[in-house]
């Protein structure tokens, strides 16, 4: 299987979908070389700098017919979109009644570790689960990138893609052709049995290395990536803290009303699994601040794998 | 540009139906059968139905919070549009829109939208499909003076400008947004002129002269179809009502004026000029109010008749299968 970078994987999946279907095509305040020479200027076309209104366009567009796909660039800039996202986007398959269908997708970049400061190191991701009406996927490894992006292109819905910009760079083997990640199913990317560990985008790949780590002192982690978290795969956490018993969730996002806190809530309201919990759940998660820019202070702030081997260590020395 | 004496009864029709629909859904809403937030576009009949003569039916348009008059205009149903109203099952979006969420997609409605302005970018979007498919659609935004001072219309009619998207910018400029007056927050008299900051035309009319509203879209829809752009065109209108139809609402409008511009009825201009020509009689149009108001009264019996939601329902319709 050849091996190419998560960036790669996304552009060949855009590549594939926009060949698949000739109703896509691609807004973003920038022209991708490669798909205006595959797809011309029409289907990709460069924006002016005005991500409200052409935010809105994709869903005028795809009320009309066509399956947008629309790359914010980083998730910071789709907060100048925020009425198109929330108040249109999210709401409006739901307020009409179902008549019509939105097919959309929405590419950002999230994440830290880049010195680029509080504006553009952001995991807002839970601030867009608050909303009912929009799928969201969160790739970790250059095949789900690929594979979840497809699914997103093809999905019914307004569908945003989280991509971490630490995982840019990451080559990972990506079958050629086409194959697709379905929302909604988790990856259990290593089975264990004395604490499950939820693992989010590039701290899936620090939680990996992490049970590496307590493996040689006899814990046996299981690592689960989510993959998309609308929908969440609850039952794959279910099963796997009802093996376990214990948990614990890493997310570069802060921990306040986070994905965190919902995959807690959501292992914590379920009476089966709440029954076979041994220890509290814990959180490792980047501090509730902006994100600084100074390399001490930025790597203060977020986790890595020595806290996740520091929060596993706590749970199970709780109990 | 002469239209055939059917089509201008048409358009005489639409108007009234609009005016007596609101008149009604007015009525209903102070006796507690209609909910929230009602927005009368009585006095401003002549825009949407001027511009939506100029339309076929597969063309687009969206629509604001003021929407019962495009919906008409573009031919919704009024049975499923007073359900709406009503809350019930039967209505346009199953109970869940209301009078700010009105749409019928199969029609070229795009939907009113409670976001001021927010509707200008979606409808821009239908307008870039319009040209990817290339059949010769348009799509056209109706909006208010307000609206024209937002981000979304400045940033919309830019990138249609450039694409050269086959669009009718409408601007409803009824003198005031809300309670405060137009004058106070706009530093140009006249909206369309800030077509020239784009590149594109702009052109005032009289929103109260159906025919010249009809001429001016339909110079425009001209335009848009053989690829040349999309067009600004603001209607000088009035709304005769309050902003909302909320008993006790501050309003700065002066009496006198409000009567100025009922004396400007749009309605009654229309039809006296078709009598004048010959092309309506009295009792004919007696008549043709006459089916409009039974009309309504079905629609409201059909409302009535019709189901509120299985509050269940509320969860459904979240995401397309
Ligand atoms: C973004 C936004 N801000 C404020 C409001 C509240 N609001 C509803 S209608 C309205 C006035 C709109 O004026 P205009 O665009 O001229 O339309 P008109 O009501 O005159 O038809 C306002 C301020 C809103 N709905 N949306
Ligand atoms: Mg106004």
């Amino acid at each position: 299987m050849p091996k190419i970078s998560y960036a790669q994987a996304g552009t060949d999946a855009l590549i594939e979908e926009m060949q698949r279907d000739p109703t896509t095509f691609h807004l973003a305040t920038s022209a991708q070389d490669e798909l205006v020479k595959e797809f011309g200027a029409d289907r990709v076309r460069a924006t002016p700098i005005a991500e409200g209104a052409f935010t809105g366009i994709a869903i005028g567009a795809a009320g009309s017919g066509y399956r947008p796909i629309i790359n914010w660039g980083m998730i910071t800039f789709s907060f100048v979109a925020m009425d198109q996202i929330v108040n249109q986007a999210a709401k409006i398959h739901y307020m009409f009644g179902g008549q019509a269908k939105f097919p959309i997708t929405f590419r950002a970049s999230v994440g830290g570790g880049r010195r680029v400061a509080a504006q553009h190191s952001q995991s807002p991701y839970s601030m867009f689960m608050n909303l009912a009406g929009l799928k969201m996927i969160l790739p970790s490894t250059p095949y789900d990138m690929k594979g979840l992006l497809k699914s997103a292109i093809r999905d019914d819905n307004p569908v945003i893609s989280f991509e971490s910009n630490r995982l840019m760079g990451v080559e990972g083997d990506v079958p050629e052709g086409d194959y697709t990640v379905p929302l909604g199913v988790a990856d259990i990317k290593r089975e264990g049995s004395d604490v499950t560990l939820v693992a989010l985008a590039w701290l899936v790949h620090e939680g990996l290395a992490a049970a590496d780590t307590l493996e040689k002192e006899g814990v046996s982690v299981e690592v689960i990536d989510p993959r998309s978290l609308v929908p969440m795969d609850e039952a794959a956490i279910h099963a796997s803290v009802q093996k376990t018993g214990r948990l614990v969730i890493a997310d570069e996002a802060g921990p306040t009303a986070g994905a965190s806190a919902e995959i807690i809530t959501v292992v914590t309201e379920d009476r089966e699994t709440f029954a076979k919990l041994k220890t509290p759940p814990k959180r490792v998660c980047a501090l509730h601040v902006p994100i600084p820019y100074s390399p001490g202070l930025e790597d203060h702030v977020f986790p890595d794998r020595d806290n996740i081997v520091a929060g596993i260590r706590e749970v199970l020395d709780a109990g | 540009m002469t239209l055939t004496r059917e089509k201008q009864i048409e358009m005489l029709r639409s108007m009234q139906t609009i005016r007596r629909f609101e008149e009604r859904a007015s009525d209903d809403y102070q006796a507690g059968a209609i909910y929230g937030v009602v927005h009368c576009y009585i006095g401003e009949e002549a825009v949407a139905v001027g511009v939506c003569a100029a339309l076929n039916r597969d063309d687009q348009i969206i629509s604001t919070h003021r929407g019962h008059g495009h919906c008409l205009a573009k031919g919704a149903d009024l049975n499923r549009m007073m359900a709406e109203l009503y809350g019930r099952q039967t209505g346009y979006c199953k109970g869940k829109g209301g009078s700010m969420h009105i749409a019928d997609f199969s029609i070229g409605m795009l939907g009113a939208n409670g976001i001021v302005a927010g509707g200008i970018p979606i409808v821009t979007g239908a307008g870039l499909a319009a040209q990817l498919e290339g059949k010769g659609r348009v799509a056209v935004s109706f909006f208010g003076d307000g609206a024209s001072n937002a981000g979304p219309f400045h940033e919309s009619i830019n990138i249609a400008a450039t694409w050269k998207l086959p669009m009718l910018y409408v601007c409803e400029n009824n003198l005031y947004s809300a309670g405060t007056i137009a004058a106070d927050t706009l530093a140009l008299s006249d909206v369309a002129a800030r077509a020239a900051g784009y590149g594109i035309p702009g052109v005032v009319v009289d929103g109260n002269d159906v025919m010249a509203v009809y001429e001016a879209a339909e110079a425009a829809v001209s335009r848009a179809r053989a690829g040349q752009g999309p067009s600004l065109i603001e209607c000088k209108t009035y709304r005769w009502r309050g902003h909302t139809e909320r008993p006790g609402q501050e309003d700065p409008r002066p009496k006198e004026e409000i009567e100025e511009w009922r004396q400007r009825d749009p309605i009654n201009r229309f039809a006296t000029n078709l009598t004048d020509q010959g092309l309506l009689t009295e009792e004919a149009w007696q008549q043709m109010d006459d089916e409009i108001l039974a009309a309504i009264e079905d629609a409201v019996k059909f409302s009535e008749a019709s189901p509120f939601p299985d509050p269940e329902a509320a969860v459904e319709d979240i995401f397309a299968d």
